[in-house]
């Protein structure tokens, strides 16, 4: 038999019908959705006088609007009430499990699959939001999609899809201390550059990938769609099966051992064949931060901004006017300047482990008076644990509260908004022009170096 | 159903900027509607309104000169987010055609099964383009679907472009994915049997 990759394995495994010349038909097993991208789809479902087709593959959670202080109160902003009453309607009218915002296992959709053991090796999971592709870190074809397309799933199951080409990247050997998979995401994507990975579909591989714990998994292949792939995938071993194994919607008994089996054999084969294939090494790599407006402007957190010499035409127009938003110079440092927000949170940085590491470096020191921070964590379950495991203490303790979960400032749609002009070292995952609030500046960072800014007020290395 | 999509002649509007993502084409803020109206007005928002909500006279689409149903952008158009929103907000617009040198994969699906066709064009053709809206914002250019070319009419250069053969067919007759979806439930149903 010819050697497949992991992609054609699950891909394969799910095409129900090919277009001659066009899409392939594939069959999805989970789709979930959230407030801002499904009332337009359920509308248009409605309107062709349909059902949803499969709501019991179907997983809801209110999560990009909703505010992250008192949550036990009506939503005041009118039209984020509204998108998370449609939602409720709308999951009620078809039958769609939905974990609303008093659930205790409410959170931002891409924590609470995983989180819930939802999401599962070999699946094809899809969500009207880019970020789907963090579930590919259990070996899962995860991608997000358009309305129009959720609406496909709504009323087929099914979707349209182009087969992706295929990319392996390898990050080979050990990361330094204080070097995150965050790190990683941010120099693969200054590396290939934002369209890099366009028409792909990527697999993260190598022994740094596989020293990765399933949460810094899900933070590259989360951030894997900023270098332009349709997603990214980890292949399945010891350390999924550990984080699945007992997880609510989990396999049990015998059906665990009957799926591990299965999941064993979710890799690429030997003399596969890839359309591109990099490979880096991890001890190159530094605590990474951006400078610019796109996640492929990235240096290490010690270094200087490039400057643009080699740049020519529009692509030179291009960095400059990056630059001037940010209100940054060429060949500057970053290290040792005033910041004014700190974000912690996001489906890219909002799980346990990145508070674990956050309260670790913060214990015992200071907020910066000057500095405003948001500690969001990604889940209901996330917070809880932050309590349960007493991090909560060495939060209140150096000056910071904790909000409740939700999208939150990574797209700033509800009341968590930079100001114009002023700078947020984030952890979310993307530093486009505005996307923290209008005229709002984002450095792009893992917890630590975030950690780090927190407590200096400046751009500062977690390492010194 | 998508509006059919016959041949265009038009002026084009041009955004000679590069990685305009989908933060820019419609912010965040305005992804609040449950329903699918109104998103042409926040077309390229930021850009297009100065904060105290008058419009920016110095951006192209407040620009009288420039008008037409293309819209001509720089490389890596459509990077970012899922949302639609900015499929509907191009098309809300006025817009039947965007022309680039490159596009984001899922603003391009989406824009697909919007009725809006992406046209994508070899780097040197595009710089062309910009050139001659520049010196000419009257100068016309044509889009043929069928042929799948795009021409300069004042130059007359002309060149192909790519688009999968069922996507064509769809927006040639005015079909949509789920209408061939519809049609395979039987299919579908078999296929969950079997797994
Ligand atoms: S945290 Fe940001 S990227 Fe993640 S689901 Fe929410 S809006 Fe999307």
């Amino acid at each position: 038999m010819e050697p497949k990759t992991l992609f054609d394995k699950i891909w394969d495994a799910h095409v129900v019908n090919k277009i001659e010349g066009g899409p392939s038909v594939l069959y999805i097993d989970r789709h979930f959705i959230h407030e801002v991208t499904s009332p337009v789809a359920f509308s248009g479902l409605e309107k062709r006088g349909l059902k949803v087709f499969r709501p019991q593959n179907t997983v809801a959670t209110p999560d990009h609007n909703v505010p992250t202080l008192e949550q036990h109160l009506p939503i005041r902003e009118e039209l984020s009430r509204n998108q998370v009453e449609t939602l409720t309607k709308n999951c009620e009218k078809h039958g769609i499990p939905l974990y609303g915002l008093s659930h205790k296992w409410h959170g931002i959709v891409h924590i609470i699959g995983p989180e819930l053991g939802i999401t599962q090796p070999g699946m094809t999971i899809v969500c009207g939001d880019s970020h789907t592709s963090t579930h590919g870190a259990f070996g899962s074809i995860a991608f997000g999609i358009g309305t129009s397309e959720v609406e496909m799933v709504f009323a087929s199951q099914c979707i349209l899809q182009p087969k992706p080409k295929k990319m392996r990247i390898n990050v080979e050997g050990n990361l330094a201390p204080n070097v995150t998979s965050k790190d990683i995401a941010l120099y693969v994507i200054s590396q290939i550059s934002t369209s890099g990975g366009t028409g792909h579909f990527i697999e993260f591989a190598g022994s740094a990938i596989r020293s990765l714990s399933m949460e810094a998994r899900m933070t590259l292949c989360n951030m894997s769609i900023e270098c332009g792939a349709r997603g990214g995938m980890i292949a399945p071993d010891e350390t999924t099966y550990a984080y699945l194994k007992g997880r609510e919607y989990a396999p049990n008994g015998k059906e665990w051992d009957r799926k591990v089996a299965e999941w064993k054999q979710l890799v690429t084969d030997e003399g596969a064949i890839f359309d591109t294939e990099y490979t880096f090494q991890a001890s190159d790599i530094a605590p990474m931060i951006t400078y610019g407006t796109n996640p492929g402007m990235g240096i290490a957190v010690d270094g200087t901004i490039p400057t643009g010499d080699s740049l020519a035409g529009s692509d030179k127009a291009t960095f400059i006017k990056s630059l001037d938003y940010m209100g940054l110079k060429p060949g500057e440092k970053l290290e040792g300047k005033k910041i004014d927000y700190v974000f912690i949170g996001s489906c890219t940085n909002g799980r346990i482990e990145d508070f674990r590491q956050f309260a670790q470096y913060i214990r015992g020191k200071q907020k910066a008076p000057w500095v405003t921070a948001w500690i969001v964590p990604g889940s209901k379950q996330v917070e809880q644990q932050i309590r349960e495991e007493g991090l909560i203490e060495i939060l209140e303790a150096a000056g910071f509260a904790l909000r409740q979960p939700g999208c939150s400032a990574c797209l700033a749609m509800n009341d968590d908004k930079v100001p114009e002009g002023k700078y947020a070292v984030s952890t979310s995952n993307r530093n486009f022009e505005g996307r923290q609030g209008p005229g709002a500046r984002t450095l792009l960072a893992s917890p630590l170096v975030a950690a780090a800014a927190a407590v200096s007020g400046v751009i500062t290395d977690p390492r010194d | 159903m998508i509006e059919k999509f016959n041949t265009i002649v038009s002026q084009a509007v041009p955004l000679p900027i590069e990685n305009v993502d989908t933060d820019q084409i419609i912010p965040a803020r305005f992804l609040k509607a449950v329903e699918r109206k109104g998103f042409g007005e926040n077309l390229f928002r930021d850009w297009r309104y100065r904060k105290d909500g008058s419009p920016n006279p110095d951006f192209v689409m407040n620009n009288p000169r420039y008008t037409g149903n293309i819209l001509v952008a720089g490389k890596n158009f459509g990077s970012g987010s899922s949302r639609e929103h900015a499929a509907w907000a191009v098309y809300d617009a006025g817009f039947r055609v965007v022309v680039s040198s490159f596009f984001a994969d899922i603003f391009k699906n989406n824009v697909l099964n919007n009725g809006l066709l992406p046209v994508q064009v070899p780097e040197g053709f595009l710089e062309e383009m910009f050139a001659t809206i520049d010196k000419n914002p009257t100068a016309q250019f044509e889009v043929d679907l069928e042929k799948q070319t795009i021409t300069n009419l004042l130059t007359g250069n002309g060149t192909h472009f790519e688009i999968n053969p069922y996507k064509k067919e769809c927006l040639l007759k005015g079909y949509d994915d789920i209408d061939y979806l519809l049609n395979l439930t039987a299919e579908i149903e078999a296929f969950e049997q079997s797994k």
